[in-house]
């Protein structure tokens, strides 16, 4: 009766899921997001194998054992190496499956790994702030609030940091997210396979406006769509557009200030900037440093921020987290692993 | 810097009329309480037999009722949230703003894990495991009484936190620098830190008590490999304490300094870094999980076996399987983050770890399904409780798995899917565990047996519920709904959230007939009263005993050469035998010390909160000055008589002789 309760509501849950699921992560519009449905169905499928029949055992066995059933009954017997080798042995082997399968799908699917694709990635500078999305162009020499715009089928590659609180960059349906976290640089590689309007959202709780926190990814339908985006915001000719002019540091400040009376957390309307200062995302990842840097480090000697940007080994520093000045060096999409986080070390 | 009173004045008031309701039914509930008390005379019974008690069956059973009034907290918490998000759909407000929301959810984490779950768990590995391993209490009884009233105060804070001033803002994880004093100025985070760190300090104690006992006090004859299944994993579960809680308290500890002291461990600038928080945080959280599921492993164990009637299958398995699920516990904690950055090497180095947990998992549902086997199952609650655990944590460790997958887990984290997958393994595994092995020992403690019509409504309400409530959780995860959010508006998600309401209030229809059980139990109870000491035809040590157990336990510690120690004793007729005479015992003495240094570091918690320095120091020299005392105090032990022992052990003789 409960099996048949049950498997009638898994049924629906799945016809529901697959039915009416638009917009989530199993309606996914980039590679990315594809191949992490593909990796969600087969993994799942795998450990149904497994899980089936347990919960089907379970059911069977307390129905067939129990008293008053003239069925076999062994107080004693509590030893079976023959059982005991199979159930440690089932296991193993959906694990060992299971684990080369999560292997090979890690490396491919490592957020920070360029897309292999025949267009160059367009780049993104991401910074998370109480609570809005700033995204800045930095090769087209513009910027904007709480919305992304890009090509679709043309890859763009994501650096990511905060200017406060850590937070989560997703796009649910291109795929995998990364944190946003101050005076660090994460790195993302997306691409849309459709053009469309995709949510866009913090996935990670940073305080009382993180509702609002939302914005949209637009896919443009070709790259002469993009370009005349770009061309709008620069000519400040988009209809009904806010443009903020320039995005330097003390726009910047201004536009980053936050509120911290739970009251006042009305979303951010969409803004944009037609011209940027070139280092305004680096000189906002490295402010935090600057504090590290009046640190003595021999005496006599005060470390000046400005040695971060001009050392790229930066061994004086010896902060041990991240690469920070190589970093400042290579804003394009290299392959490198150099922005990974200290759990790699 | 700061006046009498520190940071306190009449702003820390509520003014949210939803808090001030509850206040005012906490504060009539608590009347009727102490009126009741006073009119009956108890207060001096409460306070000798009670308060002051380092009976290890006493202690237990505080801790459960500790236990049960968290979880109406931390559950009220849960209808509430489940209430805005089922109303402030469509781009609606709700009834909830940010930061009376935020606050709850907090709150309904933080308490469910460290002020319901834990002391849950605690209060059934004190009635238990002491009776278990034939020891006459546990190795520190003192300590056991202080380890109590550590998480009472812990507790206490929190709740006070609902009166006085706000809870945290942060998610029950208060990752800086959201949680540092930038962004989290209020004393929200203080309460958060003080309530962790005191009740945190009280369960590392229990471990250390715990280990201890088992290591030095085991009745003769009962090597380590006899132990009984449930005390073999409270055993790795303390281990697992012993050697993670310490790492809670250094880490909340730092961010104490951060915030008090202007230190930069996890601030943004200055040098700190907040992944070091996150880091040691998990290093703590994920054996955080284990402590509490393990303990449910057991409870399911002994049910099985005692229910069938049968040997538990595979003991040796199931000691190993919680050994490795144990140790591998410790080096899994970067699933919590793969988002942060890592490469894809650590990354699948901790995914395919996390997946391994898994097999030694899965040997323990086929050891279950093994011992079921050829049995003769009696379909009792705790049996039923059992059922519906393999049945839905099956479902839990499944979706943990995918969660495992790094590249699942990009479009997963943080998500509703994870939400929905730790409540289907904390509710589904450990708290369908505790209630099992409460409805499995409530005899044992109580004396009486539980109403079993609503025992198995309860049972089922629970069930049921936990599915409407958490399935449409998995779906809205799937949909692209993160955790923690206020409000929503995307149509496609509003019938998932309205089922979920609906799970959740039948899930209160749940308690409502747990509470009602142990009403009508108790009102009935000398129909009820359980006479012999075994109820169920147990196999180990703690069914040899009376109902309620004798107050020093065993009259003559039992020798054991067998891991179903009663069975055993059963099947050769050496149970139940009257002896000629009886050796006097020695037994601890009863403390005021605990409640004491209990309340003092209440105190001091309190004005650490609101920055009340003399009374941080008075009540910090108070805790030491009662400590040091008690530590010089001779008089703490005494012997029972043998013609005591001997009529207690007659009259139970004679009980069990009338069947």
């Amino acid at each position: 009766m409960l099996t048949r309760i049950l498997s009638k509501v898994a049924l629906a849950l799945m016809v529901g899921l697959l039915a009416g699921c638009q917009g989530g992560v199993l309606d996914p519009k980039g590679q990315v997001g594809i191949e992490e449905k593909q990796l969600i169905i087969v993994a799942t499928l795998l450990m149904l194998l497994v899980v089936i029949p347990v919960i089907f055992m379970t059911l069977y066995f307390a129905w067939k054992y129990r008293e008053g059933r003239d069925e076999i009954y062994e107080p004693k017997w509590s030893h079976s190496t023959k059982i005991e080798t199979i159930v440690w042995a089932i296991p193993v082997v959906i694990v060992i499956i299971l684990g080369v399968i999560t292997w090979k799908s890690t490396h491919a699917l490592d957020p920070y790994k360029p897309l292999e694709h025949e267009k160059e990635h367009i780049n993104v500078q991401v910074v998370s702030m109480n609570w809005k999305w700033l995204f800045i162009y930095p090769d087209l020499g513009i910027a904007s609030v709480n919305e992304l715009r890009f090509p679709a089928n043309v890859p763009v590659a994501f650096q990511i940091s905060s200017e406060g609180t850590m937070n989560s960059f997703f796009i649910p349906q291109l795929g995998s997210q990364i944190y946003s976290m101050a005076g660090m640089v994460t790195k993302l590689h997306l691409i849309a396979n459709e053009p469309g309007t995709y949510d866009g959202i913090s996935s990670n709780y940073s305080g009382g406006g993180f509702t609002g926190m939302k914005f949209k990814a637009i896919a443009t339908d070709t790259e002469a769509d993009f370009e005349a985006w770009v061309e709008g915001v620069k000519a400040k000719s988009i209809a009904g557009s806010i443009n903020n002019g320039i995005l330097d540091q003390v726009s910047y400040d201004k536009l980053a200030e936050h509120d911290l009376d739970a009251h006042h957390h009305e979303p951010t309307p969409v803004q944009y900037y037609n011209s940027i200062d070139p280092d305004i995302f680096m000189d906002n990842v490295m402010k935090f440093m600057k504090d590290h840097g009046k640190v003595e480090l021999l005496k006599g000697t005060v470390f000046d921020s400005n040695m971060i940007h001009d050392n790229a080994s930066h061994g004086a520093m010896n902060h041990g987290e991240m690469d920070h000045g190589e970093m400042n060096h290579d804003e394009s999409n290299h392959s490198s692993h150099d922005m990974h986080t200290e759990a790699d070390k | 810097m700061s006046g009498f009173l520190g940071k306190l004045s009449w702003d820390a008031l509520p003014y949210d009329p939803i808090v001030i309701t509850t206040l005012c039914v906490v504060a009539v509930v608590g009347a009727i309480v102490a009126f009741l008390v006073i009119k009956n005379n108890l207060l001096g019974v409460l306070w000798r037999d009670w308060l002051t008690s380092v009976d290890h069956k006493k202690l237990g059973i505080m801790y459960i009722v500790l236990a049960f009034v968290m979880l109406v907290r931390g559950f009220a918490d849960a209808i509430m949230m489940r209430l805005q998000l089922a109303l402030a759909t469509n781009g609606d407000p709700g009834y909830l703003p940010p930061h009376h929301y935020d606050q709850i959810f907090t709150a309904h984490g933080v308490i469910m894990i460290i002020f319901m779950a834990m002391p849950f768990m605690i209060g059934l590995m004190n009635i238990v495991v002491p009776l278990q391993i034939g020891a006459r209490d546990v190795a520190f009884p003192f300590l056991n009484n202080l380890s109590f009233w550590l998480a009472a105060s812990g507790a206490i804070l929190v709740n006070i936190s609902l009166g006085l001033g706000e809870f945290a803002k942060t998610g029950w994880v208060a990752y800086p620098p959201l949680a540092g004093l930038e962004y989290s100025p209020g004393v929200g985070v203080d309460y958060y830190i003080w309530a962790l760190q005191i009740s945190g300090i009280g369960t590392t104690l229990t471990a250390v008590n715990f280990l201890v006992t088992v290591f030095k006090m085991r009745t003769p004859g009962m090597k380590l490999m006899d132990m009984p299944i449930f005390t073999w994993t409270c055993t790795w579960a303390n281990i697992l304490i012993a050697a993670s809680f310490p790492i809670l308290t250094a880490v909340l500890a730092m961010l104490t300094l951060d915030r008090y002291l202007d230190f930069h461990f996890f601030t943004n600038d200055g040098g700190g870094n907040s992944m070091m928080y996150i880091n040691l945080f998990w290093a703590w959280g994920h054996p955080e999980v284990y402590i509490l599921v393990l303990p449910a492993f057991g409870i399911f164990s002994e049910i099985v076996s005692t229910f069938t009637g049968k040997r538990l299958f595979g003991y040796k398995s199931m000691v190993w399987a919680t050994a490795s699920i144990s140790i591998l516990g410790f080096i899994v904690w970067l699933h919590h983050f793969f988002t942060m950055g890592s490469s894809a090497n650590v990354n699948a180095f901790f995914g395919i770890m996390t997946m391994i947990i898994a097999v030694p998992t899965g040997v323990k549902l086929f050891n279950w399904l093994f011992t079921m086997y050829r049995g003769r199952l009696r379909i009792t609650v705790p049996v039923l409780w059992t059922l519906g655990f393999m049945v839905t944590f099956t479902v839990g460790g499944m979706t943990g798995v995918l969660l495992a997958v790094p590249g699942a887990d990009y479009v997963l984290h943080n998500s509703l899917f994870l939400i929905a997958h730790f409540h289907n393994t904390i509710i589904g595994g450990a708290v369908f565990g505790y209630l099992a092995g409460f409805a499995f020992w409530f005899p044992k403690a109580m004396g009486f047996h539980l109403n079993v019509k609503l025992g198995k409504a309860a049972f089922w309400c629970w069930l049921v519920g936990f599915f409407l409530a958490f399935m449409p959780l998995y779906v809205l995860g799937f949909l692209g709904m993160t955790r923690r959010l206020n409000h929503t508006d995307n149509p496609d998600w509003n019938i998932w959230l309205y089922i979920a309401l609906c799970g959740a209030i039948v899930i209160f229809a749940g308690i409502i007939c747990q509470f009602l059980q142990l009403f009508v139990s108790f009102r009935d109870r000398k129909q009820n009263l359980d006479t012999t000491g075994d109820p169920w035809n147990g196999h180990t040590l703690e069914w040899s005993t009376a109902s309620p157990p004798q107050f020093y336990n065993f009259a003559e510690l039992p020798i054991v050469s067998d891991i179903d120690a009663f069975t055993d004793m059963k099947e050769k007729g050496t149970a139940y035998q009257r002896k000629e005479s009886y050796a006097p015992i020695h037994m601890p003495k009863n403390t005021s010390a605990g409640i004491i240094m209990g309340g003092l570091l209440t105190a001091f918690g309190f004005a650490m909160i609101w920055h009340i320095w003399w009374l941080a120091i008075a009540s910090l020299l108070g805790t030491v000055a009662t400590f040091i005392v008690r530590a010089y105090t001779k008089d703490v032990d005494y012997y029972v008589q043998p013609d005591e022992v001997a009529q207690i052990e007659n009259e139970h003789l004679d009980n069990v002789a009338k069947g």
